[in-house]
């Protein structure tokens, strides 16, 4: 049953990495990371009963924390060239 | 006999899940232009993640686990909807245009070729 799941989850995840790589823009990119990074979560959830050790859906969290937080990073820093305050022109000095 | 039932009925939920997720992956790579790719990845993302965490839950009875896994599901639920607008908008603002009128724009053209 989790092998079945599994099998789905790796196909989904090879089909998104495929549009990871085939783009064609940024944003193509940064929806296909993403839904990559869902499936891991996922994955990473049935690992843990397929193998009977559930104390996997620890990491399991943490990547989903750390998918979202890395999509919006990474989104942030296209559109700003910056992650941190936006430095208006004129102003570096402060 | 109330083992088989539970059994059964994750089973159900579980390939219903990986229906979704394998469907919106289909969909991600199939799919003419940028927002129609997100509409497949992101909806079938959020009920296909929420279904597989509640067939994992009917295995897992009542324990810390599934509380564990109603967390990641409670968390998957608002992000995932969350991250798909935020790409939006940001395609959307640096002027990403959508495919208007099917296989005679230029970038639907290319694509038909390719297949």
């Amino acid at each position: 049953m989790f092998t079945a799941t599994m099998a789905a989850l790796l196909a989904a995840m090879i089909l998104a990495l495929a549009r990871l790589y085939m783009g064609p823009t940024l944003y193509d990119r940064v929806l296909a990371a993403n839904a990559f990074g869902t499936k891991t979560v996922l994955m990473i959830g049935v690992m843990g009963f397929l193998t009977e050790r559930p104390d996997f859906l620890d990491i399991s969290l943490l990547y989903a924390l750390l998918n979202f937080i890395g999509t919006i990073a990474v989104l942030k820093f296209f559109r700003y060239r910056t992650l941190g305050d936006r430095v208006e022109p004129g102003e570096e000095g402060q | 006999m109330s083992a088989m039932i539970i059994d059964a009925f994750s089973w159900a939920l579980l390939m219903a899940g990986s229906l979704l997720m394998v469907v919106g992956a289909l969909g991600l790579i199939r799919m003419p232009d940028f927002y129609t790719r997100m509409h497949a990845a992101g909806i079938t993302d959020t009920l296909g993640a929420d279904l597989i965490l509640l067939g994992l839950m009917v295995q897992a009875g009542f324990s810390l686990v599934t509380v564990k896994l109603l967390l990641i599901g409670a968390f998957l639920f608002f992000t995932s909807p969350t991250s798909t607008h935020a790409i939006a908008n940001a395609a959307l603002t640096a002027g990403l245009k959508p495919q208007v009128g099917g296989a005679d724009a230029e970038d639907g053209a290319a694509e038909k070729e390719d297949e």
